[in-house]
């Protein structure tokens, strides 16, 4: 998902925006100083490709092949083993919670597993570090070896790892096609159905968050099939409004979308930007396009074209009314005719600054805002769907899921971890550290209001089944695509039927090749 | 020096250590390098071989390949490459590249020739500090750079606010959101990036003319324009190749740039080929496609390198 990926490059370089000129000469002249020694700082790009070549020089196709294709096949084997193994334990214990039934990980002998994630950031390192010190604590014959990278680093560098062999046991991977799915395909993550009976995960999880990390066993089919991950969190992209500006306005938060258009008109009118979106950075107006969307179409076929499932059509009249919507709101000036020009995080930090009164966005804005703005903002859900019988329906997913690598040498301790990863006591320390459970998200306690605003909407949506999956997950190229196609709309260059015409192109040209 | 004591003293030496010696001597012209010359450049050879020479052959190898980089590779031929050539946004890609060597390499050279004159009359005092001044944008990675430009793009930001505060309000734009201006705007940020390099290239090259020859130029009553285009210019050619190779390369691989200010954007309207590349290998996982555009990309730096250079050898030879 590439939505994610600019995130965390955004928070990190969010701060350094914070004064214009000054902060630039300043940057010019640290940069200079503590620098100086990397001084063809352009040399990066060049190492671009060479990092490829050597890459790729490390496994030519041919031996790939040999290599994982062997491997995959005794991993399986190995898994089908544990797997009906575990089972079998859970089948003996029948009828007891699927907790219950779990196999003890005391008692797997001394194990080391190599754990790759990306929860590099506050409360997110915060978090995974509690949770490891007390499943060591708990398992002391089971060593957790623990290896952070940044959610860009681990995008580049697993597809390597996972080929060598030095493989991680227990990998954070992208729900994406371009990562889980083809590591599904080339047998490189193994299949978790086995340990979701024994540990009960098909009862905690529901079905909208299993499939956004499901596969078909052959990696093609996207959102069913099995399951091959587990997240910790979860987000969703809603409504961030001013509530002094909704004060001042005499306006009530719109319950409808009715109401939403004639809020939005009344801020035109008394001279306030509307709806703040800074779409430099490409994918941001895809999320804003997915609120939309939910108006107009239902969950359902939203699912199949995120998903990137056969069977339906991006020029449906739901999905071009969005498009249609969308160009209005730059026609009527809701939108600055300068979105694509705006940065993400300017676009951001200026509403935080108290620039425009709302602003369509994801949760993971949620402990920046409260910061900056404390009581005056407010999130909410999207209005119900006019499509869908007055359902909420909105973008969302899961972080990354955790998966099992083929090469795991003691999967069943590499579930154990994870389900102590994904238990109601991590639940408990993810709310706690400032994350978003993924699930009883209603029964933890907030870090703040605006965080409870985002957990009651998060456990709303996720248990009403109005989750729908990210736009860009559909094709290996959609969220190049549809970045693209929403820029051209946004700046007037394409109609909405042309744009849609656009995204169904891409999404034919992937489905009737499956 | 060694040679003449050697034959000196040889009648006091042993025969036999005079007729190794002498052995020695006739088995090549004098003068030509010895096959023992290759034994010192193997360590060099290696490590570029290794890291350089390898990694380009493997690439064209791959290039030859579907491939996704996780799974078994088949053989694609020629396809890769007639890909790129046919697909409209990747040639596109190439056209933006050569649009960004008139910014890098074209437009720096001028300026930094012309900076590089006045600084080299002038003699003015503190001359060291305003080449550090010239010179800093190099010092700077390219990734702080790309974030301050950013910011002087934005909508809200500097270039806009000194625009109206001059009374231009119709020339202000969302610079890197402008489907006719993003290219320039991102172009322009490589101007200002190479003018320094230039710059001081052309300074030590100036420098090194013998004043003779502006004295000469000056009793024929040469002014400082007939001045530059008689003497500083001629004697500069070296510098001139070299600065233009360096540059012209720097605009055909950029990549940190486009990444971190528009990301190919708006559209498809500022993509390069490093940034396709990119995108190819790691988020489409084509590994095949990615390498194709990677070995034309190095054809087209090495040709277009090779020319600037042979011109170059020629103008020095013939002057």
């Amino acid at each position: 998902m590439t939505s994610r990926s600019p995130r965390s490059r955004s928070a990190a370089l969010g701060r350094n925006r914070a004064s214009r000129i000054t902060g630039f000469a300043a940057a010019a002249i640290a940069a200079a100083l503590v620098l100086a020694a990397c001084a063809p700082g352009s040399g990066g790009s060049n190492d671009t490709s060479s990092t490829n070549n050597a890459g790729a020089g490390t496994t030519a196709p041919g031996a790939t092949g040999a290599d994982g294709s062997g491997a995959a096949g005794s991993a399986a084997g190995g898994s089908g083993a544990a797997g009906s193994g575990a089972a079998g334990s859970g089948a003996a214990g029948s009828g007891a919670a699927g907790g219950a039934a779990a196999p003890d990980p005391s008692t797997f002998g001394d194990v080391t597993l190599t754990v790759w994630d990306q929860e590099v950031r506050g409360g997110q390192d915060q978090q995974i570090k509690k949770l490891n010190e007390e499943f060591q604590a708990k398992y002391p014959n089971i060593k957790i070896k623990r290896v952070s990278r940044s959610f860009d680093d681990l995008t580049k560098t697993l597809r390597l790892a996972l080929t060598g062999n030095e493989a991680p046991d227990v990998v954070q991977a992208n729900n994406t096609r371009s990562q889980m799915g083809e590591f599904v395909k080339a047998k490189q993550i193994i299949n978790l159905d086995s340990y979701a009976k024994t540990y009960g995960w098909d009862q905690r999880y529901p079905q909208s968050v299993r499939n956004a990390s499901s596969y078909s066993a052959d990696g093609k089919t996207f959102g069913s099939g099995s399951l091959y991950g587990l997240p910790q969190v979860g987000e969703l992209i809603g409504v961030y409004y001013n509530t002094d500006k909704l004060a001042a306005l005499g306006i009530q938060p719109p319950k409808t979308w009715a109401e939403f258009d004639a809020a939005l008109a009344a801020a035109k009118a008394k001279g306030e930007q509307p709806l703040v979106l800074g779409n430099l950075d490409k994918w941001p107006a895809i999320h804003v396009f997915g609120v939309v969307q939910g108006r107009y179409t239902q969950a359902e076929q939203i699912r199949q074209l995120g998903f990137g499932q056969p069977g339906t059509d991006w020029n449906a009249e739901g999905n071009v009314k969005a498009a249609q919507q969308l160009k209005d709101w730059v026609d009527k000036g809701y939108l600055s005719k300068d979105v694509n020009a705006q940065g993400y995080d300017p676009a951001w930090q200026g509403f935080s600054k108290g620039t425009g009164v709302f602003l369509i966005a994801g949760s993971w804005l949620q402990s920046d805002l409260s910061k900056a703005m404390k009581d005056k903002v407010k999130f909410m859900l999207p209005p119900p769907s006019e499509a869908d019988g007055g359902k909420v329906v909105t973008t969302g997913a899961t972080g990354l899921p955790f998966a099992i690598t083929s090469k795991a040498k003691n999967p069943d301790a590499a579930a154990a971890y994870i389900n102590f990863l994904t238990n109601e006591n991590a639940m408990k320390v993810l709310a706690e550290t400032g994350n978003l459970p993924i699930v009883d998200t209603a029964k933890q306690k907030a870090p703040d209001a605006l965080g409870t605003d985002v957990f009651t909407a998060f456990d709303t949506v996720s248990t009403d089944d109005g989750l729908v999956p990210y736009l860009d997950w559909a094709t290996p190229t959609m969220s190049d695509t549809l970045g693209a196609a929403l820029q051209d709309l946004l700046a007037g260059r394409t109609s909405p039927e042309d744009t849609m015409k656009t995204l169904q192109q891409d999404y034919s040209d992937f489905t009737s090749g499956q | 020096m060694s040679a003449p004591t050697a034959n000196t003293a040889a009648p006091a030496r042993p025969p036999s250590e005079l007729g190794n010696g002498a052995k020695r001597a006739r088995s090549g012209p004098p003068g030509e390098p010895r096959k023992v010359a290759y034994l010192f450049i193997l360590p060099a050879f290696a490590v570029y071989a290794a890291f350089a020479l390898y990694p380009l052959g493997k690439a064209v190898y791959l290039s030859f390949f579907e491939w996704d980089g996780l799974t078994l590779g088949t053989w694609a031929g020629l396809s890769n490459y007639t890909d790129v050539l046919s697909n409209e946004r990747l040639r596109g890609a190439f056209l933006h590249s050569l649009v960004l060597i008139g910014f890098y390499a074209v437009i720096p050279l001028v300026v930094g020739l012309i900076l590089a004159a006045i600084l080299h009359r002038a003699r003015v005092w503190g001359l060291g500090f305003f080449r550090s001044v010239v010179f800093l944008p190099q010092v700077v990675p390219m990734v702080v750079i790309a974030v301050a430009w950013r910011q002087l793009y934005a909508p809200d930001g500097s270039l806009n606010s000194a625009l109206s505060g001059i009374g231009l309000d119709s020339l202000t734009r969302g610079w890197l959101g402008d489907y006719d201006w993003a290219l320039p705007a991102v172009g322009f940020i490589g101007t200002w990036f190479e003018i320094g390099l230039v710059t001081v290239l052309m300074m030590a090259g100036m420098s090194r003319i013998p004043t003779q020859q502006y004295e000469a130029a000056r009793l024929d009553g040469a002014g400082p324009v007939r001045e530059f285009f008689a003497v500083t210019l001629p004697a500069v050619r070296g510098q001139i190749s070299v600065a233009l190779t360096l540059t012209v390369i720097a605009s055909l691989k950029t990549f940190d740039l486009i990444y971190m200010t528009t990301k190919g954007g708006p559209g498809y309207q500022t993509t390069v080929p490093s940034y396709e590349v990119y995108r190819q290998a790691f988020e489409q996982g084509k590994v095949g496609l990615a390498s194709a555009i990677g070995v034309l990309l190095t054809i087209v730096i090495f040709a277009i390198s090779f020319v600037i250079t042979r011109v170059g050898d020629r103008d020095t030879e013939t002057s």
